[in-house]
């Protein structure tokens, strides 16, 4: 078993092997070949950036380039790893605060020999005044310091930045190579795998939540028959309020009992409950926290919007390849029927304007409008076409 | 007001609430009553965080030459426990002469200690904050009146309108305006006089006034709102509620009890009336054209335009337009 295992799909594996192995010769005097100090993973949500990134730390600590069991590359995968550090943000932003805690544990020398790697996960998420702080960093890390972002493109970290990084590019994994992967790792029959690799369209996180949770895979098909029911206003408004409804009974059950836990823990750790006086600043550090929460509750709200309107995107573009006749392989190829009385009932610039409605909603949402009136708006226009 | 015709003098006084100006004036009403009776006394203030036991100990034994004291705890919500315990204690057996006021903004911090203090028999001044905007007139009233003067309730009224829920303000005002009136008779013609305008337009005004189909007052009332300082965001979310209710409304079935409407519709049953009288002009398509243009000026205000009056002044002109349509 290699790290590498868990990147599926990308072709360009093969060259960070190489990468990896140009690496460790430079580390025993020979030459960098193509190894450097900054990396920027790119590719579309859902293909692995960041597991991509983190194989990649995995083969440049590993003695063996990858073996997959060796301690360091048990470490790296538990997150334990000395030299591996990680930015990850659960809110909606990546802080300046959290940038300079993180810029002095890339100058340090590798506890371990070998090299310190810094991952920033999500770093479409620094701002502005995050990325200046990280700027001189990974333009002039000390030798053995490598710095890994992920992002969704390379247009989404700043020009200064991505100058300084070789950029590696991920695709959209085969939805052959989703099923695969569910079926050996996940124990998934093969049906259901190919499936959830299909309805995903090619996002493994995703495809791996439809293949093994009934319940993702109950309320995709009720956010499916979103378009087939918006007859009047009153239904319009019904349509967007049980979207934001869902959102919020996802985001209750993906944070309630987590928001509980880390309070306590934190209190715990701060030395509250024992006996003696209350300790100090207690409950401004559980108001931080709990102002952290809070974000991550947003985020995690406005994710699942974005995931039902991803899938009544793909619906519409199913049914646009029907009313095109252009034979591509249908995303929700079980539910032809309705696609095919859709695809009847309008014109292929009926089916073009709601997609655009679709993606204005995107757009909007991202940009801070408010979710129910957002999707309000947006269920009108595609009533009206 | 309560401190005013109680005797304040008590030996413990909490005075609880967030509102500034009168927890300051129930501390200077026993600050002035304790000097009345003894004219030597002696004032110390102490922020409730750095009072420990043995500082209040020295606060609050008798001095060797026996004078009158007023010991004023601010934010008693920040005392340590047994600070707290010390405060009860002292309370139960107070010492002559010595009078401690303390200071609790409200709220659920230190609840406990409140309770315990309440029991324990100390005199409780409230200083809530007068949200509504009778409480506010008639602050206003009693404010003139204190001050010499008389006013009417709609002169009250009209000076709450131009000054807003600050008391601060409105207590100014009203002592300027029962000095400067002649025999202290405060009217209407006098509050215009010195106040025009509107210190607060709510989101829900401007709402209003907009699915009315009254759009040249829409638009002034927006520009009062803006002007005053309500957040855009709030008239857009007001025009949104009044547009979703309205929506709903249209398109409920008939011959539904209006409890059970204003249920569905998610307002109170009061509203279910207005709502049917601000539907009239409405056509289903005028409704969605007016949301969709409501969703557009939220997206501008939120960042995509420059120029947020300008993005909800034209969709409160779409709004109109929708409705004529």
């Amino acid at each position: 078993m290699s790290v590498w295992d868990t990147v599926i799909g990308q072709s360009i594996v093969p060259l960070l092997q190489r990468t990896a192995a140009d690496a460790a010769s430079m580390l025993d005097g020979g030459s960098a070949g193509a190894m450097t100090h900054a990396w920027l993973f790119t590719g579309p949500p859902g293909s692995g950036r960041s597991v991509a990134a983190w194989a990649f730390a995995a083969a440049l600590q590993c003695p063996n380039a990858g073996c997959g069991q060796c301690a360091e590359c048990t470490e790296v995968r538990a997150g334990t790893h000395p030299d591996v550090a990680a930015l990850t943000t659960q809110g909606l932003n990546i802080r300046i605060s959290q940038v300079r805690e993180l810029v002095p544990r890339a100058a340090l020398k590798p506890a371990k020999g070998r090299w310190q790697i810094v991952i920033v996960e999500d770093a479409d998420r620094l701002g502005e005044d995050a990325a200046d702080a990280l700027l001189l960093s990974v333009e002039e890390p000390p030798e053995r310091t490598v710095w890994m972002l992920c992002a969704p493109t390379a247009e989404d970290i700043v020009p200064t930045i991505r100058s300084r990084c070789r950029v590696v590019q991920l695709r959209t994994p085969p939805y052959a190579d989703i099923a695969t992967y569910l079926t050996t790792s996940e124990g998934v029959d093969a049906e259901v795998a190919a499936f959830a690799a299909r309805a995903a369209q090619g996002h493994i996180g995703r495809a791996r939540a439809l293949a093994t949770d009934a319940d993702a895979r109950a309320r995709r098909e009720e956010v499916l028959r979103l378009p087939f029911a918006l007859d009047d206003l009153r239904q319009c408004l019904d349509a967007a309020a049980s979207l934001v409804d869902t959102a919020k009974a996802d985001a209750e059950r993906h944070c309630d009992t987590l928001d509980a836990r880390e309070v306590e823990e934190l209190k715990k750790a701060l030395g509250a409950g024992t006996t003696g006086r209350k300790p100090r600043h207690l409950d401004a550090a559980v108001k931080d926290l709990e102002r952290e929460q809070k974000l991550r509750r947003t985020r995690v709200q406005r994710d699942s919007i974005d995931r039902a309107l991803v899938d009544v995107l793909a619906l519409y573009r199913d049914v646009l390849v029907v009313q095109m006749g252009v034979g591509a392989e249908l995303v929700n190829d079980e539910m032809r029927p309705s696609l095919d009385r859709l695809a009847r009932s309008s014109s292929p610039e009926t089916t073009l304007r709601r997609m655009e409605a679709i993606v204005a909603a995107r757009e909007a949402l991202l940009a801070n409008a408010a979710p129910l009136l957002t999707l309000e708006s947006m269920a009108l226009t595609l009533r009206e076409g | 007001m309560a401190s005013r015709t109680v005797d304040p003098l008590a030996p413990v006084t909490v005075v609880v609430g967030p509102e500034a100006l009168l927890s300051e004036r129930a501390v200077a009403a026993v600050v002035r009553a304790a000097r009345q009776a003894a004219p030597e006394t002696d004032v110390s203030e102490i922020a409730g965080a750095e009072l420990t036991v043995g500082g209040l100990a020295e606060h609050v034994s008798p001095s060797l030459f026996a004078t009158s004291r007023v010991v004023v705890v601010r934010d008693v919500q920040d005392v340590m426990d047994d600070v707290g315990a010390a405060l009860v204690a002292h309370t139960k057996t107070p010492v002559e002469e010595i009078y401690l006021v303390l200071v609790h903004p409200g709220g659920v911090k230190s609840k406990k200690t409140l309770d315990r203090l309440r029991r324990a028999g100390a005199l409780e001044v409230k200083a809530e904050r007068l949200t509504k905007p009778d409480e506010q007139v008639a602050f206003v009233r009693a404010e003139v009146r204190h001050a010499g003067g008389r006013i009417d309730e709609p002169a009250a009224r009209q000076l709450v309108e131009a000054i807003g829920g600050d008391l601060r303000g409105l207590a100014s005002a009203a002592s300027q305006l029962a000095v400067d009136a002649e025999d202290g008779i405060v009217d209407t013609d006098l509050v215009a006089t010195y106040f025009e305008g509107r210190a607060e337009v709510k989101g829900w005004v401007v709402a209003d006034r907009a699915v009315e189909g009254n759009t040249a007052q829409a638009v002034e009332q927006l520009r009062w709102a803006l002007q005053t300082g309500t957040d855009p965001v709030l008239v857009i979310g007001a025009l949104a509620t009044a547009l979703r209710a309205l929506a709903r409304l249209a398109g409920s079935p008939r011959g539904v009890r209006d409890a059970d409407l204003a249920r569905d519709i998610g307002v109170p049953p009061w509203k279910v009336r207005v709502l049917r009288g601000q539907l009239r002009g409405w056509t289903p398509a005028g409704l969605s054209r007016a949301i969709r243009a409501v969703a557009a000026a939220d997206l501008a205000v939120k960042g995509g335009a420059n120029d947020s009056t300008l993005a909800l002044t034209n969709a409160l002109v779409q709004i109109g337009q929708a409705r004529a349509a």
